[in-house]
């Protein structure tokens, strides 16, 4: 961009203002989001790979690494792995259907948005529900 | 590249306020981004009153009342001042679109206005186009043909006439590649909404015989493949266009000749 602004004459010209002002409308945030959360995701399943290298390795060392999950810090992080999920795999379908040049009205872009924020949480309400019942 | 916060010359700071409320009315708060290259300072958010009940509807109107009664410095473009030319594209209430089509009353507290976002600034609420005009070009926004010219016009049915509804009403206000955060981000290589949507609307033109062509030059992991569905640039549209459907019909096109 540098060599097209220089080449306009614009070196000294300001930037206008963009993410600063820019009102933050719900299909740009669960966009945002979307990005966020499959960054989140990367580390994510290097804590899965973790946990499962360490049932290969035997029961001492499986004990160890669960009982850093089973603990409050990492049943924080448990919480956000599965929100993240949750809330990627409703913006993959969400894409999905747009790539399929459906639902790409405001209403409907609206609405996909929305249900993609309300689905992650309620699922992630949900699952820790089922697993708290399960001990 | 991305860039969340703003290079340092362009922070903006706080300006003057203009003028107060005076005597009875509806007055309304406006803040504008004010830039003059001429004094060497950040760009800032100036402050002016304007009595609703002496002024137009809409935001053109009161920006034309501040000019010829406030503050005739105030640089910003205006033609038509009824949606049709695309000159008075502006940030306005934090979403980008056009001052005349925009109603005072439909904001709520201050009336903020900035340029179109993540554009050099030539002066006030005044961007530079060039770079958008030239991405259009590029495009090469018109009749392409191998047949020879016909002794009288190219002639379309009203069925393939249809087809471009929607499509050929862009303005070219720049609205929506200014709400892309792709765009901002990417101007350099990405063609940004308007254009893509154009690039959609020859592709489409039944007269128009380089749709190969025309398809080849927008299969780059930038120009088209840029575009993540972020959907700005359809909510911003003040023409009502959907220039994501178009852009999402063009990555159709791109598989579809591929199988």
């Amino acid at each position: 961009m540098s060599d097209v602004r220089a080449a306009a004459g614009n070196a000294n010209r300001p930037m206008s203002p963009h993410l600063q002002v820019y009102r933050p409308l719900i299909n740009m945030v669960m966009s945002i989001l979307h990005r966020m959360t499959g960054v989140a995701l990367y580390f994510g399943f290097i804590l899965l790979a973790w946990w499962l290298t360490a049932a290969a390795v035997g029961a001492d060392y499986f004990n160890y690494v669960n009982g850093i999950f089973g603990s409050l810090l990492g049943k924080v992080v448990m919480f956000g792995f599965t929100w993240a999920l949750l809330h990627h795999m409703m913006g993959g379908i969400r894409h999905f259907i747009w790539d399929t040049c459906r639902g790409l009205d405001i209403g409907s872009v609206k609405m996909l948005s929305f249900m993609t924020g309300f689905v992650s949480v309620i699922g992630t309400l949900l699952i820790w529900a089922a697993v708290g019942f399960a001990g | 590249m991305v860039q969340l916060t703003l290079p340092k010359n362009s922070k903006v700071t706080r300006g003057k306020t203009w003028n107060k409320p005076s005597g009875k009315g509806n007055w309304k708060e406006f803040r504008i981004y004010r830039w003059t290259p001429d004094d060497g300072k950040n760009p800032h958010l100036d402050t002016y009153w304007i009595n609703t009940d002496e002024c137009g509807p809409m935001v053109l109107d009161a920006l034309i009342k501040i000019k010829n009664e406030i503050d005739q410095t105030l640089t910003f473009r205006r033609s038509c001042r009824e949606g049709i030319c695309g000159s008075c594209s502006m940030n306005i209430d934090g979403t980008n679109t056009l001052a005349c089509l925009k109603a005072i009353s439909d904001v709520s507290g201050a009336v903020k206005i900035y340029p179109l976002p993540h554009m050099d600034v030539v002066r006030d609420l005044v961007p530079d186009l060039t770079h958008f005009y030239a991405q259009h070009r590029s495009i090469e926004p018109w009749l392409k043909t191998d047949t020879p010219t016909p002794p009288t016009e190219w002639k379309q049915s009203r069925d393939d006439r249809e087809v471009l509804d929607g499509l050929y009403e862009c303005i070219l206000c720049a609205c929506c590649s200014t709400s892309c955060p792709s765009y901002w981000w990417n101007s350099d290589r990405y063609l940004g909404p308007a254009i893509l949507l154009q690039a959609y609307r020859w592709v489409n033109d039944s007269r128009d015989e380089a749709t190969g062509e025309r398809l080849d030059n927008l299969e780059d992991p930038f120009r088209l493949y840029r575009c993540h569905t972020i959907l700005n640039c359809t909510r911003a549209c003040p023409k009502g266009l959907n220039p994501a459907k178009a852009i999402a019909e063009l990555k159709k096109l791109m598989v579809e000749r591929r199988v």
